[in-house]
């Protein structure tokens, strides 16, 4: 479905030192640097599939959405959406996609919010039925009720958010690009969008690439994900085998009656000890959690017990420092 | 055509919105339109030589291009579509299935079409009751009147295609204040809204002749007060839609340029 070869992007960026001297010798010399956004980045998706785009600040997320949706043309390589080339045939090929770009926004700040939606209707010629049928489930799942009438200018940024996505959704398309989708979202907003996202995945198979720095929203979305960093594809699999690989430590968490002596057990490190709690770091790689927590057991009376993975965030931290990002 | 439609029907129905701004500008219009009057009144009572034009001729362009002002003039500026461009929110614009060009011209279209509607009764209402000779009064004919409508329908299209010459510029320079304060100040000048172009001297005459500028706003106006008969009228039709052609096909051309090297930084 997409298909992304070779792909490679530099940027010409204008520098100069601070001040005013300088900028008055750059208004004579100006010096450009070469910024390499995207270097010989490839991969594919199929159908249905949901992908999180991850990578650190500047490692080029943004701009591979844009060459994806038809805005930027890449200096080499090709790309291939539902066979068409997103910058060469930008119209045949933005009407199958949907785009959300977190920090902008597509509607019209000082007309209510149904009104952009009837003028995204006519943009895209989307038939009466349809339209009707699409705002009906929107309305419902993204709890749009009351803020459909509301001019976009005063809405708060959840409420737009979820407009914004509403509204990139209407035509229906194939592929739906999020570029950081939930950026400043309450708790039930972020909730509710991702659970959107999950159930338009599930019944009309659309495919997702989402970009986002929250990684409880790959944890929760994605199957996939790919990792790129100083414009470099690193990664592109399962999220669950990269847990495998880069879980290296798991945390346990014992709340016991009073213990005092000291914990030693082997490839086992006591993060934090109280007379009630202790919690521990287990090297999986080496020991099972099950015998780590059979040998506590015998130490001390528990009275409850929790292990838990690190979080992504780490693995991602992790990742980010084996890659050298 | 129909997301066209749209975009104008859009721009026109937010651009209504700002009546109490219209309800301003028509006493501005009318502040401008003694204080051009007063001027030539002077000039013509006190000049030895006759002037090409009637008095009477030159207070109805007057009160036409007051009244039409959002018709015709190149100052009139969007900074939606300013803002897109140097903020990268084109980006939006751009994932639209819809040619941009076209987009713009129907949302500029919409802009001077709510402003001109909110304005242009009032004016032409009022300065009809004026004293003798400072009124506005009808045209001659049936024909002057449908000659003037057209010029004035094409007119407004010109100024569209300039005005996105304009706009299009602004994305290799990405600050707007120097493209429109030359093109204010030459197109205004050579488009006859700053001297009106019967007093001009014959050599500048023929200059304003020979560019885009006073087919927008001087024609028509002057047709109306029967200072142009009706067969160089339809003449200038043709010029008309000559200049709409070419400043469209080029500025279309040129935006195609200016999407492809475009680029949209951060986020």
């Amino acid at each position: 479905m997409i298909k992304v070869n070779h792909i490679n992007k530099t940027f010409k960026v204008a520098k100069r030192k601070a001040g005013v001297l300088s900028s008055i010798k750059s208004l004579f010399f100006q010096k450009f640097t070469k910024v390499q956004a995207l270097q010989d980045i490839s991969f594919s998706i199929k159908e249905g599939e949901i992908v999180g785009y991850i990578g650190p600040n500047g490692a080029g997320k943004s701009t591979t959405i844009k060459i994806m949706s038809g805005i930027l043309t890449p200096d080499s390589g090709t790309c291939k959406i539902l066979d068409k080339t997103p910058w060469l045939e930008r119209i045949e090929h933005v009407k199958n996609i949907g785009v959300v770009f977190g920090q902008r926004s597509q509607l019209w700040w000082d007309v209510p919010v149904v009104d952009s939606f009837e003028l995204i209707k006519d943009i895209y010629r989307i038939t009466d039925a349809h339209y009707e049928e699409t705002l009906n489930l929107l309305t419902d799942s993204l709890n749009l009720h009351d803020i459909l009438k509301t001019p976009v200018r005063q809405l708060s940024l959840g409420q737009r958010i979820r407009c914004e996505i509403a509204a990139s959704l209407l035509h229906n398309p194939k592929i739906l690009f999020l570029d950081e989708p939930t950026i400043g979202l309450d708790a039930v907003s972020k909730i509710a969008v991702r659970n959107f996202i999950k159930a338009i995945n599930e019944k009309r198979k659309t495919t997702v690439i989402l970009t986002t720095h929250d990684m409880s929203d790959i944890e929760a979305l994605a199957t996939r994900i790919i990792l790129i960093g100083k414009g470099q594809l690193l990664y592109d699999g399962n999220l669950e085998h990269l847990k495998e690989k880069y879980i290296t430590h798991k945390k346990i968490i014992v709340d016991h009656y009073e213990y005092q002596s000291k914990i030693d057990l082997p490839y086992t490190e006591v993060l934090k000890t109280t007379p009630d709690r202790t919690i521990l770091s287990v090297n999986i790689k080496e020991i099972k959690v099950s015998s780590i927590i059979q040998q506590l057991s015998g130490l001390m009376e528990i009275h409850d017990i929790t292990v838990e993975d690190p979080p992504v965030e780490e693995i991602i931290v992790d990742l980010y420092r084996e890659y050298e990002i | 055509m129909k997301p066209y439609l749209s975009f104008f029907k859009m721009s026109l129905l937010r651009n209504l919105q700002y009546r109490i701004a219209a309800l301003a500008g028509i006493a501005t219009q009318f502040f401008f339109g003694f204080i051009f009057i007063m001027i030539f009144k002077g000039f013509y009572s006190y000049s030895s030589i006759t002037p090409d034009i009637s008095f009477k001729a030159l207070v109805q362009t007057v009160w036409l291009q007051q009244s039409f002002l959002f018709f015709i003039m190149l100052w009139l500026r969007d900074n939606e579509i300013f803002h897109m461009i140097t903020t990268g929110q084109i980006a939006y614009e751009m994932v639209r299935p819809t040619h941009m060009y076209f987009y713009w011209s129907a949302k500029l279209l919409g802009q001077r079409l709510a402003g001109g509607v909110l304005r242009f009764l009032p004016i032409l209402f009022i300065a009809c009751f004026l004293p003798e000779p400072y009124n506005l009064v009808l045209p001659d004919s049936f024909t002057t009147l449908i000659l003037f409508l057209t010029t004035l329908v094409l007119g407004l299209i010109l100024i569209i295609t300039l005005t996105m010459i304009i706009y299009i510029s602004v994305f290799y320079t990405l600050s707007p204040t120097g493209s429109f304060l030359l093109f204010r100040v030459l197109g205004e000048f050579l488009g006859g809204a700053t001297i009106p172009i019967p007093l001009m001297p014959d050599t500048l005459k023929t200059i304003t002749y020979l560019l885009p500028f006073r087919y927008s706003g001087d024609l028509p106006f002057r047709i109306y007060a029967g200072h142009i008969h009706h067969e160089e009228a339809v003449i200038s039709i043709f010029v008309q839609i000559f200049w709409i052609l070419l400043l469209g096909v080029s500025g279309n051309y040129w935006m195609k340029h200016a999407l492809k090297k475009i680029v949209v930084q951060g986020g």
